[in-house]
């Protein structure tokens, strides 16, 4: 035993390495029966370093995925047809454009307005129908606490309206759905035609299937909705229960940005190149009080979802920037070469303290 | 202050004094919860918690659930409280156990059995064999005839040896009967927690005659915890019970140490918290600016024309609420966790088992091991702690002939055993001396073999060594000493005992030769204390010269004198000493001063050498930490050339022309001023020379130095990496310990005896070696270990991963709170800096508490470095202990990462699920598993070695991650029904996680690869060379394992000293003691020894370039 302490101790100073060692593990292996490779830190391990080949090759590689990605993705969105157009200021007349407040304001005035569309390309049925709000916090704290998935889910949670201020209760009768969220409901509607032949509209099946069957409840029915002194937005129909009520339930799935995008409804033809589309908007919601934009967007889908160029350019930026980066390595490997683990960048090996020669 | 204890009174002490009660508990059940929290809540950190989670009760600033604050924060509390509540239900059992016990005792005349817990002061306590003595008694009475008994006092002091106790003199005799019915008064002082001290008064009452004052000490007392040993009974009179025994009152709860990583955390902990209370104040007022201009037109949310008084408020404290996971929550209980597997593994490490005693290495404090990886001084006791502590008789001196020089062994030497045989008076008289004059007890075994059980490794040697010469001390009964010379029995009456202590630095014995009736004083003690009182007229120059040689041979010498008493002259005496023994005020000093009056005019017989020998490994242990960059001072009790001796031979100095040794010394202010001066000239001026230059300083010089230079020998004690300190008290170790401390570096203490405890306490880590000297030290250390060359592995390996681990995982901690904390603050830009939360209560906890606590945990099994590299590479630890891996530098550096990191998981998020796709709940998804990937990958980037373990803990969590939210998907009640699995339906999701990745570690991976292949840091150059194998390993070999048998042989070497160059002069010729070299500033100074050997060591350094 005695010995033995010196040798072990010999060998932990005397360059052993890790892997040479084995042979005395097993003699203390058979010595000591509670030794484990997990209790002396001696778990067998994978060491990598970063060497130019790995590292090169990994940027590489990366580039040769990103930049295909990066063009599949932008050629889906590039066939992805979309019609944009922005109504808010086109549908307000002319003698109201000082004053656009006191014209979505009035009860008195004529809300309609007809907006033509011409079609670029063909666009496949289904054709997604979108109105877009910019400007528009719907994730602002205020607003997106403001509502009661109880109350939402079932009748019984009728009076859990406890986040719901300031739209809870209306005449100490709570408000079914409450909250700003259902409160604010976007309410314009559209109309679409085709060569004065109306378009169907399909409004059916625009909110997720999980919501309508578990988040709204088919037992709720519109309460005491918007009968206060201030209308928000649109009006329901009480007699049907909120799980059919899609339009609010979409409206209700809060945007995380202050621009989006919320599903109106299908056309289920084909549209077909250079039509001209003529829409009647019904032009109720008020943006203009904090001057947020309106558009009603037509798009087809792809696997990608609708146009949106920005995955497929930022791979191809990503892409491109680890080829160069790739480039530049092997340029700095052939002009400059470093052997890895050259002893003499250890500055003690340079000039030994304390060491005359 | 004293304490008058009535010796079997029943009544009178009873509520005087507490009884016999032990408790070491902290708590009760009913203050445990309040103490508890009072003391959690001591803390900043928790204070911090607290509020956040108080404030996140208002539900009108809560961005989250408040359950995602007390979650974790009451986990957190109730993991440390249920701790602390079993450690102290540990210990209320063990008092219950204790306080339990049955023991015998006196009452009302009659012995009775009660449990431990009612002795009251006063009772009379019997105690049989192996006993454990319940609370401190004074001996009264024993089985022995004598009245002695024996006690084993590990339990106290650590030490292992049997100590004799001994009934006061006024007790002697008395019967059985007797000492049921005993009345008296013992006046002793407060319980103090001395155990080395105990002046006290016995005085008997009548009917008991002896009407005097009894003095009491140490040797008539029981103490708390001691064994009854070799005795059939004992008792005792009570005197100190419960919690004011000296044993309780040494016990005492040491101040937790905080290690310079924990005060370096504190520090950024408080820098982040200042980030984000100026964070908090600009979105609070940006918040409140864009709520009055933009929120009023923003007709759908509300907002009331007039808020309450609060208001302005609000947002600035939303805020606060959404920034406070900035400082993780999560740290501190990850810390702790590592801590104390940290401290695990230096329990199991098989390579730190001493081999000779099968005891493993064991950390005590748990929670400093980063401090080991960056110890910058280490002070070191030398005996026992550099050497064996297993003393080996060598040579010695008689009468001016040297004995085993030739052959290294005097027990060898053919002239000595001839001298031993012809029965030369010389030698038998030295021989007496070296087996009389001690305080050991031979005890026969039960093979007739005689065993010693000796309180000093000196004595022992010396008994062992003159029982092989033949002088057999054979039994000592009572005060009758029997010794065996040449088959002859002689006997001895010992008269008095006159201990050592370190200030007479000599014991005597007083004994009578029991033929011819002649009272002689013996001797032994250090030279100083001995050769100055020598008879005027002796030759002491050969014995100086021995004292010489063999210190400069790292043996240890004791001079032994004798002196014939006058029988007029010892009653005379005799009487001054009884009357000092029995004083209660400073007792000490006045025994000292008696047994002045006796020790002089001594026949020196002659010197003693003993060796002990080096630990193995010590040299190669003190190069390879001293390359490591670590100073080394040796604080030893012992002299001077001894201690340069010892210094030489391991490595602690190197020799001329490499080494320099400056001396300071004197014996007034002004000389010490002088030398003082000089040195640090001389340091000043070669301090950019690469020379190994060492100070040497004795403890009377030092006491001067620190008392009025202090600052002059501060600074050159930041100048000299080496220091010798000779001769010094414990408490100037400490004080030594305390002055680098002050100068801000990091001190680790080591050593093995009691003399160390208060240099270990006093030390950022103190470090105890289990040795012969008892385990005091090893008791009061943060460390304990076998051998002192277990000390590299303990710094290099433990201390340095450790430093590394906690590095990366603090580090770590912070930059994962402030990835998802920025993109919380970056999404309150685009939602109205209202202070919106982006992400769920359940996600923050989990992000927090679970999915990037668990991979990072791992990191404690990550290597950077094998230890072979490290052993070779010692210098590699200036990384840890200049803190470079842990700094605000490091610390800006994951500042940036994070922020660059939230950038890029906020800007591809909100651009990748834009328009129709920007719905709150999967747009949070998303960019929560962007956080969590990219997550796994820094871990997977930042780990040096993958063990399974961390593949799992990686890639496992991960898949954990998507687990846990697909069950959380499935519950219909949860705010994110179906949205996990609606994602990962789509492909632009994967491709985003894909983007966000790139993103993210592109040029992470890109920077390191850099900076690793044309910036490397020293770390990287070794991982390097040690992965491919390089031409750094072929250079392995530190030390050439025959180095080791060549300094084995040096010191014994006879050859060797009478080559040296005569620089050893006494100053004065006329004063013995002065034996000290003047070294002067810059004098040459010579050492051939280790010449040979040094040369191997150029050799290599040659090599190595």
């Amino acid at each position: 035993m005695d010995t033995n302490g010196a040798t072990t101790s010999s060998a932990a100073g005397g360059g052993s390495t890790s892997t040479s060692d084995s042979s005395l593990l097993s003699k203390k292996n058979s010595k000591k029966p509670q030794y484990s490779r997990f209790t002396q830190q001696e778990l067998p391990a994978c060491k990598p370093i970063l060497t130019p080949g790995l590292v090169i090759t990994t940027f590489t590689i990366i580039g040769i995925i990103f930049i295909p990605i990066g063009l599949v993705s932008l050629s889906a969105s590039e066939h992805v047809v979309e019609i944009v157009d922005r109504y808010d200021e086109g549908c307000v007349p002319p003698n109201y454009s000082n004053d656009k407040l006191a014209y979505i304001q009035s009860s008195r005035t004529n809300k309609s307005c007809t907006r033509t569309l011409s079609v670029p390309k063909l666009m496949k049925s289904p054709v997604f129908i979108y109105y877009e709000l910019d400007n528009f916090y719907q994730n602002h704290r205020r607003y997106v606490k403001s509502r009661s998935d109880k109350q939402l889910r079932s009748k019984a949670y009728e009076r859990e309206t406890k986040n719901c201020d300031p739209q809870a209760v209306s005449l100490d009768a709570p408000i079914v759905p409450c909250g700003l969220i259902a409160w604010s409901l976007f309410n314009d509607t559209y109309g679409f035609f085709v060569k004065s032949k109306m378009l169907e509209v399909n409004k059916k099946n625009i909110a997720w299937d999980s919501d309508k069957e578990h988040k709204f409840g088919s037992d709720v029915y519109p309460k005491n909705f918007q009968t206060g002194g201030l209308i928000g937005g649109a009006k329901l129909n009480s007699t049907t229960p909120l799980s059919e009520q899609e339009d609010l339930i979409v409206w209700m799935r809060t945007a995380a940005l202050p621009t989006f995008r919320k599903l109106y409804g299908r056309i289920e033809e084909d549209l077909q190149a250079n039509e001209q589309i003529t829409v009647v908007i019904q032009n109720h919601y008020n943006t203009y009080s904090f001057g947020g934009k309106k558009k009603l967007v037509l798009s087809t889908t792809s696997w990608i979802g609708g146009k949106n160029d920005f995955i497929g350019i930022a791979y191809i930026t990503v892409g491109g920037l680890c080829l160069f980066l790739a480039v530049n390595f092997i340029l700095l490997y052939v002009i400059k070469p470093r052997a890895l683990g050259d002893p003499s960048y250890l500055s003690w090996n340079r000039s030994p303290a304390g060491n005359p020669n | 202050m004293k304490r008058f204890v009535y010796i079997n009174d029943d009544e009178s002490s009873q509520e005087l004094y507490c009884d016999n009660r032990i408790s070491n508990r902290k708590y009760t059940v009913l203050n445990f919860l309040p103490k508890n929290l009072w003391e959690q809540f001591s803390r900043f950190m928790n204070q911090y918690f607290l509020l956040i989670a108080c404030l996140q009760l208002w539900s009108l600033i809560t961005p989250v659930n408040p359950a995602s604050t007390w979650g974790p924060l009451i986990f957190i509390f109730a993991v440390s409280a249920s701790k602390e509540a079993w450690d102290d239900y540990n210990r209320y059992l063990s008092d219950k156990k204790a306080n339990e016990k049955h023991i015998w005792v006196v009452r009302q005349g009659i012995r009775k059995h009660i449990q431990a817990q009612d002795i009251h002061v006063g009772n009379i306590v019997w105690l049989r064999e192996n006993d454990e003595v319940p609370c401190d008694l004074v001996l009264i009475g024993t089985s022995d005839t004598q009245g002695l008994c024996y006690v084993e006092t590990a339990a106290l002091d650590g030490e292992t040896d049997l100590k004799t106790r001994v009934i006061p003199s006024a007790c002697m005799g008395m019967d059985f009967e007797l000492l049921h019915k005993i009345k008296g008064v013992i006046e002793c002082p407060n319980p103090d927690k001395d155990i080395r001290r105990f002046d006290a008064n016995l005085r008997l009452f009548p009917p008991f005659i002896d009407n005097d004052l009894c003095p009491l000490t140490i040797k008539n007392t029981l103490l708390q915890s001691c064994y009854l040993r070799n005795t059939e009974w004992a008792c005792g009179v009570a005197v100190y019970t419960g919690n004011e025994t000296k044993l309780g009152m040494s016990r005492g709860i040491p101040e937790p140490k905080l290690t310079a990583m924990d005060a370096m955390i504190d520090k950024l902990t408080g820098a982040i918290f200042v980030f984000q209370i100026v964070v908090v104040m600009v979105l609070g007022i940006a918040g409140n600016v864009w709520k009055d201009t933009e929120a009023r037109k923003q007709w759908y949310v509300l907002y009331p024309i007039e808020g309450p008084w609060y208001e302005l408020l609000v947002i600035p404290l939303r805020f606060e609420l959404l920034c406070s996971i900035m400082i993780p929550i999560s740290i501190k209980v990850s810390l702790d966790l590592v801590k104390s597997l940290y401290a695990k593994f230096i329990d199991w490490d098989s390579e730190m088992i001493d081999q000779d005693t099968g005891i493993p290495s064991h950390a005590t404090n748990t929670a400093i091991s980063e401090d080991l990886g960056q110890v910058e001084y280490i002070l070191t006791d030398k005996t026992g702690t550099l050497t064996e502590n297993r003393m080996i008789f060598r040579r010695c001196c008689i009468s001016g002939i040297f004995y085993g020089n030739e052959s290294g062994d005097a027990l060898k030497d053919v002239k000595l055993l001839n001298a031993v045989a012809g029965s030369s008076p010389d030698v038998v008289r030295f021989l007496t001396v070296m087996a009389i004059c001690n305080t050991v007890i031979p005890i026969k075994s039960k093979t007739g073999a005689i065993l010693y059980k000796a309180q000093s490794q000196d004595e022992d040697a010396l008994v062992n060594a003159a029982a092989r010469l033949h002088m057999v001390y054979v039994n000592k009964n009572a005060n009758i000493l029997e010794i065996r010379f040449n088959g002859s029995v002689i006997q001895y009456e010992v008269l008095e005992t006159l201990e050592f202590t370190s200030d007479r630095k000599r014991m005597s014995v007083v004994v009578k030769d029991c033929q011819n009736g002649k009272i002689v004083l013996l001797s032994k003690g250090a030279d100083e204390a001995i050769l100055p009182y020598a008879y005027a007229g002796q030759q002491t120059r050969a014995l100086v010269e021995a004292v010489e040689q063999y210190a400069q041979l790292g043996l240890r010498t004791l001079c032994l004198a004798w002196r014939e008493l006058k029988e007029d002259e010892y009653q005379e005496w005799s009487l001054m000493f009884k009357e000092a023994s029995s004083t209660l005020v400073d007792r000490e000093w006045r025994i000292a001063e008696v047994c002045q009056r006796l020790e002089h005019d001594f026949e020196v017989l002659g010197v003693t050498a003993i060796e002990d020998r080096l630990q193995d490994g010590v040299p190669e242990t003190i190069e390879t930490l001293r390359k490591a960059g670590i100073n080394f001072w040796m604080l030893t009790g012992d002299k001077q050339n001894t201690a340069i001796q010892i210094a030489l031979s391991c490595n602690f100095i190197s020799p001329e022309p490499k080494g320099q040794l400056l001396l300071i010394d004197g014996k007034t202010e002004g000389e010490v001023c002088r030398s003082l001066e000089r040195v640090l000239l001389t340091m000043r001026i070669t301090s950019s020379e690469p020379k190994d230059v060492a100070f040497v300083v004795d403890g009377w010089a030092l006491e001067i130095a620190l008392k009025h230079y202090r600052k002059a020998f501060t600074e050159l004690a930041i100048l000299s990496r080496t220091a010798i300190c000779c001769r010094v008290t414990p408490s100037q170790k400490a004080q030594l310990v305390e002055l680098l401390k002050s100068c801000d570096y990091r001190t680790l203490a080591i050593g093995d005896g009691g003399n160390d405890v208060r240099m270990i306490q006093q030390a950022d880590i103190g470090v105890g070696i289990s040795g012969r000297e008892g385990l005091q030290a090893a008791r009061a250390a943060d460390y304990s270990i076998g051998k002192f060359r277990f000390l590299k592995r303990l710094i290099l390996v433990h201390g340095r991963y450790s430093y590394n681990r906690t590095a990366f995982l603090s580090q770590y901690s912070f930059y994962k709170s402030l990835v998802i904390c920025f993109i919380q603050i970056f999404f309150s830009f685009i939602s109205g800096v209202s202070g919106t939360s982006l992400f769920n209560s359940v996600s923050l906890m989990a992000y927090n508490v679970f999915y990037t606590s668990v991979p990072v945990l791992v990191s404690v099994l990550d290597k950077d470095l094998s230890e072979g590299t490290v052993m070779q590479h010692p210098q590699i630890l200036v990384y840890c202990q200049a803190g470079r891996l842990l700094n605000p530098s490091t610390f800006a550096g994951w500042f940036g990462r994070s922020l660059f990191h939230a950038i890029v998981v906020f800007v591809i998020t909100i651009h990748a699920y834009a328009f129709e796709k920007s719905e709150m709940e999967e747009l949070s998804m998303v960019a929560l598993s962007g956080c969590i990937w990219l997550q796994a990958f820094v871990v997977a980037l930042e780990t040096n070695s993958f063990t399974i373990l961390q593949h799992l803990a990686i890639w496992g969590n991960l898949v954990a991650f998507y687990v846990i939210n697909w069950v959380f998907s499935a519950i219909p009640s949860s705010g994110m029904y179906t949205i996990m699995f609606r994602l990962c339906r789509q492909p632009s999701y994967w491709i985003t996680m894909f983007l966000i990745v790139a993103a993210g570690m592109g040029p992470v991976l890109a920077l390191k690869y850099f900076r690793y292949t044309y910036r490397p840091s020293k770390i990287n150059a070794l991982q390097q060379a040690e992965r491919m194998g390089g031409p750094i390993l072929s250079l392995g070999n530190i030390e050439p394992q025959p180095r080791l048998m060549e300094k084995e042989v040096s010191p014994l070497s006879i050859t060797q000293p009478k080559n040296r160059n005569p620089v050893y002069e006494p100053l004065l010729s006329d004063s013995p003691n002065s034996t000290r070299r003047s070294f002067g500033s810059g004098a040459p100074f010579d050492f051939f020894q280790s010449q040979s050997r040094l040369s191997s060591s150029y050799s290599r350094n040659c090599k190595d370039n």
